[in-house]
């Protein structure tokens, strides 16, 4: 008996298209998807663990210093790496990346008129360990404007990439702050079912926050978790 | 148990790069890459191939920012992956990853060795990840060659419609290269799947 992975959860996933997400309607498939039965292709995945990060890899308000501290609210992003039924997803690869504390990525092609700052980076990574805790430090993203229609600006996120125990529970997604008014106008948020929408929202804690230095927010990450079927040969 | 709700996709967005590519876009003085297009280094066993391919939207035009993974077993068919209980007994680690933003013609393209079978019936193919701006969350899909008579008795292939099954093949190009475009939509949509 080998355990398979449940299926995603569509009902509580955006899809392919959404229409007032403008660059979908032209780039999402439109035909409907062919069940693919879990094999080992799919049982298996890329095994990424403590030995891909190094040094100050999972702290931004570090990995790009060339003569100072980067600008902006330093924050703790602490949480747990959980699958569906709750056991911790240890010794998973997360890679972040994110806007500077101005709303300016690094990303050559932002062309935003906002300032880079030559002491951040925004990008970086970490490994869960055996609880599926993970703790990135860095300064809050700034809000910034995207074309997608008029007068439009994305809120603060910060992009989330997990691999997880096998091909099929990768996930991407972007983290957002509670209390951001632009919530509440963003296509790609909004895309979301509002049943599901909750659990992209970090929440404040001051139990992560960190007297004198940096606020703390807990967001925690739940992937595919295992269901005991046999796997087809 | 209450189970608890999968985290939602979101779009990768356009600047991914810096992030899960750096090395590939220019980065590396801040990040290193994990992976990127070579993925088969030194002496690990097994034919080089090259893949390659660019990604199409709806309208027909190539796409500049996607993001294109795969995972694949070794020569001899075997993940490197604690499930697959023959192991890899070599450095081969089996995942590369490529963003179309570096070629002039929108191309990614993975330096690999050809996989072997993973099991008997089962036709030799990379698992794909193919994931962009405009896509709220990833698709999947594979990457058969053309070359291999094992196609013919592939089960996934087989439970694609004939008329559909040629957009999981990539084809030989001579040499040791294989194409394989990616096209979103359209008459030619490639075959994803629900995995």
């Amino acid at each position: 008996m080998t355990e398979l992975f449940n299926p995603r959860d569509w009902s509580g996933q955006p899809g392919y298209i959404a229409p007032d997400y403008k660059s979908t309607p032209l780039r999402g498939p439109t035909k409907p998807l062919i069940p693919l039965p879990q094999t080992l292709s799919e049982l298996t995945g890329p095994v990424y663990g403590q030995e891909s990060v190094t040094g100050q890899d999972a702290d931004l308000t570090r990995n790009g210093r060339r003569n100072g501290e980067p600008l902006g609210e330093r924050i703790i992003v602490a949480g747990r790496v959980l699958d569906e039924d709750g056991r911790p997803v240890p010794n998973t690869l997360l890679e972040i990346w994110q806007a500077n504390a101005a709303g300016r990525y690094i990303h050559q092609t932002d062309q935003h008129d906002a300032p880079i700052d030559p002491n951040f980076f925004g990008g970086g990574r970490c490994v869960t360990n055996a609880d599926g805790a993970y703790r990135f430090m860095s300064v809050k993203p700034g809000a910034y404007p995207w074309p997608n229609h008029h007068n439009a600006w994305r809120p603060n996120h910060i992009h989330f990439s997990l691999f997880g125990p096998s091909f099929v529970t990768r996930l991407v997604t972007q983290m957002y702050f509670p209390g951001d008014p632009l919530l509440a106008l963003d296509p790609i948020f909004l895309a979301t079912p509002a049943e599901t929408r909750d659990l992209l929202i970090a929440q404040f804690s001051l139990d992560l926050t960190e007297p004198n230095y940096a606020l703390g927010y807990a967001f925690d990450i739940v992937l595919r978790g295992r269901t005991a079927t046999p796997m087809e040969a | 148990m209450t189970k608890l709700r999968q985290t939602p996709s979101q779009t990768v967005g356009p600047y991914f790069a810096y992030g899960l590519s750096p090395e590939q876009y220019g980065y590396q003085q801040n990040l290193t890459s994990i992976a990127g297009s070579q993925m088969a280094e030194g002496d690990v066993e097994g034919e080089r191939i090259r893949v390659e391919g660019r990604v199409f939207d709806g309208a027909g035009n190539p796409i500049s920012d996607a993001l294109i993974e795969v995972w694949q077993a070794d020569s001899l068919g075997r993940y490197a992956h604690p499930a697959d209980p023959r192991g890899s007994n070599n450095t081969f680690k089996g995942f590369g990853r490529c963003g179309t933003g570096t070629d002039p013609r929108n191309r990614f393209w993975f330096d690999t060795i050809k996989p072997g079978q993973v099991a008997p019936g089962q036709a030799p193919h990379l698992n794909v990840i193919v994931t962009m701006r405009g896509m709220l969350l990833h698709a999947f899909t594979r990457i058969y060659f053309s070359d291999e008579t094992a196609n013919a008795t592939d089960k996934v292939l087989a439970a694609v419609p004939a008329e559909r099954r040629g957009t999981l093949i990539a084809t030989h190009q001579g040499g040791n290269v294989y194409r394989f475009d990616i096209h979103m939509q359209g008459d030619d949509e490639t075959v994803f799947f629900d995995a």
